[in-house]
């Protein structure tokens, strides 16, 4: 297991975004899917130590978060909802300032950017400012920088937000197929469309998890957004 | 080594920022030239200075403020950068910088490292403008001031990232201006000395003699004049090491303000 939850509690004063919440993730597509308000940006909140919480563990790759955040940190790649990059520099910049930020310097640093931008057919736009970079160029860039550091986890927070389908269609392409390749990958949505019958599947709703299965499983013959309508409709209200 | 890397990218990427910004450079540096200028000039008749350390022959108006203009500029640089931190964290980049494995207090230390080295890089240059209009000084008082400068700027700046802990939206900064560099200014050595303040009320020379950008002021006046104030050196420094704990405790998941905030 490389990502396990258990037990996840979090209030925000007396209002409980996250309740009991537990699951554990093998390298793979996993998503997460939710609708609005479900709990998926405290729960990434939590997994990037931006929260904290007393109720429950979170375990990257053996590292404890509570017990060794910096170590459980640096198997950590995360791409948050909200863009975070410099738009004046250039993307080879902003991916040499994130390999700093992880201790990777120079000759190293370059090689490593150079190699994560190709892995996401963004090699070419390495010496582009990234003002200049469409919204899905932009996201891809982030995808890369958040791989510079090797980790064994990446996060994703609704990373298709706000963009047009063929975009959208490359990034899930892109993220499956490095999901293929031994990553553990949890992808945050409430697009049924951008799951595959192959990945894992954990719905979470009002801060609870509903179900984690192969979606494929979870739908049973049936189109994955009535199944998750259905779900989340039905539960009542805690 | 990990950890100088980080703090070298943080340092260039805040560098660069400002070099980028030139409106920014140039209203840093408009602002206490204005002051010099135009202030200074009208004040000069109406204040009487005395011979007071570490001057030691009578001096004009313009001579004693530029020491509190250049605590001006490390004040003002110290809210930028508060600023923009309460911005990046609207932004999520500093969400990005949080996120890295280094320890918390390493990474917002690199910050205000940045933020004070580019408020030096200002001062030098209203110095460079200042001996223009024959304000000059002793050669290697521009020199000695400058581990002073990066003291009171680190002071500055950990105020303001002390107060970015706190505020959680953009438009509740204009009340920084009015409650905390306003007062902090006005209140301050910066523009009259301590006894001058003594002369209309003994409360107001006393806030000024609590005022942390007072010994700010006071270590850096010393400084360019070559005589060393350990008083101001170990006020500064007490109210550096506050406003930093105070901030990392701020910015620590476990204790801070960052609770509050809803990702």
């Amino acid at each position: 297991m490389t990502l396990t939850v258990s037990d996840l509690g979090y209030a925000y004063g007396a209002k409980r975004a996250l309740d009991g919440v537990s699951f554990a993730l093998m390298p793979g597509f996993t998503a997460l899917l939710g609708p609005n308000g479900a709990g998926k940006s405290t729960l990434f909140a939590l997994l990037t130590r931006l929260f904290v919480t007393r109720e429950g563990r979170i375990c990257v790759a053996g590292q404890d978060m509570a017990r060794a955040p910096r170590a459980a940190l640096s198997q950590i790649g995360v791409v948050f909802q909200q863009p975070t990059l410099d738009l004046d520099m250039s993307v080879a910049a902003n991916m040499r300032y994130f390999a700093a930020l992880h201790g990777i310097a120079g000759r190293e640093a370059s090689i490593r950017a150079s190699r994560a931008l190709e892995q996401l057919g963004m090699a070419e736009r390495a010496n582009e400012r990234a003002r200049d970079l469409n919204g899905g160029h932009r996201r891809r860039m982030e995808i890369a920088r958040a791989l510079i550091h090797d980790p064994k986890v990446l996060l994703l927070d609704e990373p298709t937000v706000g963009l047009d389908f063929k975009s959208r269609q490359g990034i899930v392409d892109h993220v499956h197929q490095l999901a293929g390749q031994g990553l553990t990958v949890l992808w945050a949505t409430h697009l049924v469309d951008e799951i595959r019958d192959s990945d894992g599947v954990v719905v979470l709703h009002r801060g609870r998890v509903l179900a984690h299965q192969r979606a494929e499983t979870l739908r049973a013959g049936r189109p994955l957004a009535d199944v998750f309508i259905e779900m989340t409709a039905s539960e009542v209200p805690t | 080594m990990i950890y100088l890397v980080a703090m070298l990218a943080i340092i260039r990427r805040e560098a660069m920022r400002f070099v980028r910004q030139r409106s920014r450079f140039l209203a840093a540096l408009v602002r206490p030239l204005v002051w010099l200028v135009v202030f200074a000039a009208g004040f000069r008749a109406a204040l009487g200075l005395s011979i007071i350390p570490p001057y030691q022959t009578y001096i004009t108006y313009e001579v004693y403020i530029v020491p509190g203009l250049c605590g001006m500029i490390q004040l003002f640089n110290g809210m930028q950068s508060s600023l923009s931190l309460v911005y990046d964290q609207e932004m999520g980049s500093m969400r990005l910088l949080l996120t890295s494995p280094l320890p918390r207090w390493w990474l917002l230390l690199s910050k205000l490292l940045a933020g004070a080295l580019v408020s030096i890089l200002q001062v030098y240059v209203f110095l460079a403008v200042a001996a223009g209009f024959g304000i000059t000084l002793d050669p290697w008082g521009y020199v000695a001031v400058l581990p002073a400068l990066v003291l009171s700027g680190l002071m500055l700046g950990a105020l303001g990232l002390l107060i970015s802990s706190t505020i959680r939206q953009l438009e509740n900064f204009a009340g920084v201006m009015n409650f905390v560099i306003f007062p902090m200014f006005f209140l301050s050595t910066a523009l009259y000395p301590l006894w001058k303040m003594a002369e209309s009320s003994q409360l107001l020379r006393d806030i000024c003699a609590w005022n942390p950008f007072t010994h700010a002021v006071e270590l850096i006046r010393f400084a360019l004049y070559l005589h060393p104030n350990l008083w101001a050196l170990l006020w500064v420094c007490l109210s550096f090491a506050l406003f930093f704990g105070a901030a990392v405790l701020g910015y620590d998941p476990a204790h801070g303000m960052t609770r509050r905030r809803k990702g």
